[in-house]
């Protein structure tokens, strides 16, 4: 009996220290709670279907819907001789000289930019590797498919690059695709330009990030934009403290060809407190004096570009591609990456590839000047073709024939390149086009004919290419 | 005047540091917890076992998840209390210099940028996931075969950095990598025309597909996984996961309709959102939810605009890697085709594995492969290589040919990795002109039911499908997690662990994966020793009655499989 009132009083304790409590409590915590209250409530209470979504049908005419509608086909019809239906086949390897449908041709076609796709020693290492590993990785990085060569490469390519870390991926095209969306979130702006490849593309629209175009290489109009977002954020300064920016630019892009202006782009990055994140695909092995890219062509502080990614499909003659950069960036993406986390491994072998192709690069970085002398032949002897003209800068390994006059017709266009590329083919020049998926690209870049450099094509053959491209300008153009 | 400085300082420090955190995750946390046992308790009231439709299956499908212990739920959510709490301390005492940070720090230069990270997103990262990382990354030095060497490594940090001691704990029993038919070789057929293909063509292609990177290996191989697959035709790619996220996207559009189990893989998430089409989300493998799905979809068409959708996909897995289950093949195919639906199949973990052919869950069911719109597998797995493809009809992949993100802007697949492909797809196929490939697939069936079967005896909770070579063993605690894993590497073997958010949060778990390359003596010392654990962590769970003992012994591994 006793012990029952001692409780009762106790609970009677506990309870005017709660009334208590709620009289001392701040209003705002009072209305905070209040609110939340309401809201469980709410919740509680509100139905799960949506409003708009009831339908007061009854089942038979729910089957008569359902046996009335007749979905679209999976896929549209492609027609048998669609221009991107037939490939060009390629018997035995895509190197300096390559059989093209049965014909053997001098290859200006493939990013073998440094010739390494045939090379002996690389082949040797992989092979190597090969007879210790196996080919596949059965498994992504975190479970088991972590190898001492996946270790080795990240370490070399970070000391390559001189930065403090690198990350591999095991497909050129998802590095880019999964860089951006590890650190640009939604809510975050991105300004990009507007000529910037595919995967990045894929990346901003992964990433869900607000994305602002400037016009291709137009520091002017980047700078507008990122006034014009300086005075938003004077508007609302809580949440421009945790909108995150980002510049995404490539070293040298695959679509026009042109080089980045670096230099004035960090400017801006410490002006406007944005970071750059880099693509270098085209760049890395190929600009510079050790081939580090863009930043060692123009001597900007690797430091300052927050992230550089490149794939090692062309210059290294491998498969897959990597980010780099600090360790405070790299890092997050061992476990935000999705291409990295939710992706096997690079086979160990095409890993080891790559890194051989590392020690040439590293043993002789006269191969870099050469490259660069034989573009510049090319770029000159391209020039003055009658009806074609040449987009992209002098040290490019990958330039761009463009009709001079459109007929109009991306349609016809396409088929009078594709008839100077025959013409070519059948004269033991290999060529080919640039492709795009015309209706997914932002900005669709002309029509054109790729031309690619490489350090194993000799003077001759330079020329013998551009005279028989010129023969062929002169034969379908006119 | 100048110590009330000082204690304003300190008190805003206090309250930037505790106060302002534990208010914002307090509540979380609080929320969290609250909605998990609500969730729990509505798992408990369901029956997880459904069984309906049997007649459309020709064999039993015996799939279990038998629901989690009350206690042990209780508990494993006091042990992420715990974790958290000792987090909020850990970050207050590195707040303050007590404890040395190891996190990588932004340049002084960029200190007045927009943070890259917000303080919270890492919490996870920092507070629990590191005091068990070295379960994870484990670099190894061989082939990923059915034994394989680790490199040792050691953390003077706890986990912030690794380093390794030059050691190689050699010939640890392999029950991680998904290896399921043995093909990860660095000898023999495979291999040797592995190496005769990287000889003749190099690595890499340097180009894709539309721009002479078509090599004649990529059409022999096209056409052989065609006929493989029973098929008209098919395409390969270079990655597995970009050939979901690249293709889904040319396949469905805005005014479409993506229907996707809730435990497809991340590839599948990631290609359906940048489709661009309305996603809407069925409980896994659950055929009632999606029945609903597809009959609330057509009735009502789109939301707000009203309009019927112009197209509905389906997205399911063959087996789903994180749960063992198998897809319930037949019903998804009933309802595709009374909808009128497509349906995308992705094989990633079945192609190889199941199947009296090993072609996959559509072989494993008896059906027929034409009622799969799209077929789409990896290599990765089963066949020891790399990469992806996609089956199909023939108008399906001449517009894939044309318009696939893949054909046009990625670098096409290295040709020694096409090689391992065709030998091992031949040999599995019997084309080889022996009967390797039948006896890793009979090899491959009779280990998982033995597995599968000595853990349930054990009486361990066992997830999936009985004929899934994807064995998960239920942890739970977060704790256990780290334990297991390491207790496993002591006695010499590798397995994989998972735990948030690969999972549900207090869904932790140990997965196995079975290989044909398993011969019973390192089952059996696997077995024993995840006993030996089980004991030890106290992990043998489950409630259900299996048969005992003594019973055990007269079923002998040979015995399991002769029907």
């Amino acid at each position: 009996m006793i012990q029952t009132t001692k409780m009762a009083s106790g609970q009677q304790w506990v309870l005017v220290e709660m009334v208590q409590a709620f009289y001392e409590a701040p209003a705002y915590h009072l209305i905070l709670e209040g609110i939340l209250i309401l809201w469980i409530i709410r919740l509680l209470f509100s139905k799960t279907y949506k409003l708009q979504e009831r339908s007061d049908l009854t089942e038979k005419e729910k089957e008569e819907l359902i046996e009335e509608w007749q979905p679209e086909p999976l896929v549209p019809a492609v027609s048998n001789d669609h221009p991107s239906l037939n490939y060009d086949v390629v018997t035995g390897p895509p190197s300096h000289k390559i059989t093209v449908n049965g014909k053997e041709c001098i290859n200006f076609a493939s990013f073998n930019f440094l010739g390494l796709l045939d090379n002996e020693r690389v082949k040797q290492k992989a092979l190597a590797s090969l007879k210790k590993y196996g080919v596949g990785t059965c498994g992504p990085r975190g479970f088991y498919g972590t190898f001492d060569v996946h270790l080795e490469l990240e370490e070399r390519l970070a000391k390559f690059m001189k930065t403090e870390e690198a990350i591999i991926y095991s497909y050129g095209f998802a590095t880019i695709a999964s860089a951006i969306p590890a650190y640009s979130k939604r809510g975050d702006i991105v300004f990009v330009d507007e000529a910037a490849c595919f995967s990045i593309q894929k990346g901003l629209q992964a990433s869900r990030s607000f994305i602002k175009y400037f016009k291709h290489n137009d520091m002017e109009d980047l700078e507008r934009l990122l006034k014009e977002q300086e005075l938003e954020d004077q508007k609302n300064p809580r949440k421009a403290r945790v909108t995150r920016r980002f510049i995404v630019v490539e070293g040298l892009y695959m679509n026009t060809s042109d080089i980045c202006p670096l230099p004035e782009l960090v400017k801006l990055k410490y002006k406007y407190k944005v970071r750059i994140f880099l693509e270098e695909s085209m760049s890395f092995g190929v600009l510079g004096e050790h081939g580090r890219g863009v930043t060692e062509h123009f001597g900007v502080s690797i430091d300052d570009i927050d992230l550089i990614s490149a794939n090692m499909e062309n210059a290294v003659a491998s498969i897959g591609g990597f980010c780099c950069g600090r360790s405070f960036v790299i890092d997050h993406q061992r476990l935000s990456g999705q291409g990295y986390c939710f992706s096997a491994s690079l086979p160990p072998m095409l890993a080891s590839a790559a890194i051989e192709a590392l020690n040439i690069m590293e043993e002789d970085p006269e191969i870099f000047t050469i490259l660069r002398e034989k573009c510049k032949h090319a770029h000159k002897a391209l020039q003055d073709i009658p009806g074609l003209k040449v987009v992209g800068e002098a040290f490019a390994p990958a330039l761009h024939l463009q009709l001079e006059h459109s007929t109009g017709s991306r349609e016809s266009d396409v088929r009078t390149l594709r008839s100077i590329i025959d013409y070519c083919l059948d004269r033991q020049i290999a060529l080919t086009q640039a492709r795009y998926l015309d209706k997914e690209e932002r900005f669709l870049p002309p029509p054109s004919i790729r031309v690619v450099v490489t350090v194993e094509q000799t003077e001759e053959e330079i020329e013998k290419a551009t005279s028989c491209i010129r023969e062929a300008a002169l034969a379908r153009l006119e | 005047m100048y110590d009330r400085r000082i204690a304003a300082r300190v008190k805003g420090k206090v309250y930037k540091t505790v106060v302002r955190p534990a208010m914002m995750y307090g509540l979380e946390t609080v929320a969290l917890i609250l909605s998990q046992f609500v969730i729990l308790f509505w798992k408990c009231l369901q029956n997880h076992n459904v069984w309906h439709n049997a007649s459309v299956y020709n064999k039993p499908f015996v799939e279990s998840f038998e629901e989690t212990p009350l206690l042990v739920a209780v508990l494993t959510y006091m042990g992420y209390g715990i974790l958290t709490l000792f987090g909020y301390l850990r970050d207050f005492l590195r707040d303050w210099n007590f404890e040395k940070c190891h996190v990588a720090k932004e340049r002084d230069e960029q200190k007045d940028f927009v943070p890259l990270y917000q303080d919270f997103e890492n919490f996870y990262t920092r507070n629990l996931y590191m005091r068990i990382r070295d379960n994870w990354n484990r670099p190894i030095c061989s082939v990923p075969g059915a034994r394989m060497d680790v490199m040792e490594r050691v953390t003077h940090d706890y986990n912030w950095t690794f380093k390794h001691t030059g050691t190689v704990l050699f010939d640890v029993i392999n029950m991680g990598s998904y290896n399921y038919l043995g093909f990860a070789e660095n000898s023999g057929l495979c291999a040797n025309a592995a190496v005769e293909a990287a000889m003749k063509y190099g690595l890499g292609v340097c180009g894709t597909r539309h721009e002479i990177g078509n090599l004649d290996k990529h059409e022999e191989l096209e056409k052989l996984v065609a006929r493989f697959l029973g098929v008209e035709s098919s395409m390969v790619f270079g990655m597995g996961f970009a050939t979901n996220s690249m293709n889904i996207p040319t396949l469905a559009g805005k005014g479409c309709l993506i229907l996707s189990d809730e435990l497809n893989h991340a590839s599948l998430v990631l290609g359906a959102r940048l489709s661009g089409s309305t996603i809407r989300v069925f409980k896994h493998n659950n055929m009632q939810s999606l029945e609903k799905l597809l009959r609330d979809a057509i009735v009502h068409g789109q939301p707000r605009t009203h309009r019927p959708w112009k197209k509905i996909l389906i997205l399911v897995e063959g087996i789903y890697s994180m749960e063992g289950s198998i897809v319930r093949l037949p019903e998804v195919i009933a309802l595709k085709k009374k909808y009128k639906a497509y349906l995308y199949l992705d094989e990633a973990h079945s192609i190889g594995a199941l199947g009296p052919g090993g072609r996959g869950v559509v072989d494993y069911f008896g059906l027929d492969p034409c009622d799969v719109d799209i077929m789409m597998g990896t290599f990765t797995k089963s066949f020891g290589a790399a990469g992806g493809y996609i089956g199909g009809n023939k108008e399906l992949i001449d517009y894939l040919r044309t318009h696939s993100h893949s054909a046009i802007y990625a670098t096409s697949m290295s040709p020694p990795v096409a090689q391992q492909i065709i030998t091992s797809m031949k040999c599995i196929m019997g084309e080889d002109g022996t009967t390797l490939g039948q006896e890793r697939l009979c090899q491959l069936s009779k280990n998982t039911t033995y597995f599968r079967r000595r853990l349930q005896e054990m009486g361990f909770i066992i997830y999936g499908n009985n004929d899934s070579p994807v064995v998960p063993l239920m942890l739970y605690m977060p704790a256990k997690i780290g334990a297991f894993g390491r207790e496993m590497l002591k006695r010499n073997i590798g397995t994989v662990v998972v735990g948030f958010p690969a999972t549900p949060i207090i869904e932790s778990r140990a997965r196995f994966c079975v290989s044909a390359a398993h011969t019973k003596e390192m089952l059996d010392t696997a077995l024993n020793a995840i006993s030996e654990v089980g004991d030890l962590l106290q992990l043998k769970y489950s409630r259900h009655a299996w048969p005992s003992d003594e019973e055990t012994n007269h079923f002998s591994y040979l015995d399991s499989h002769q029907d």
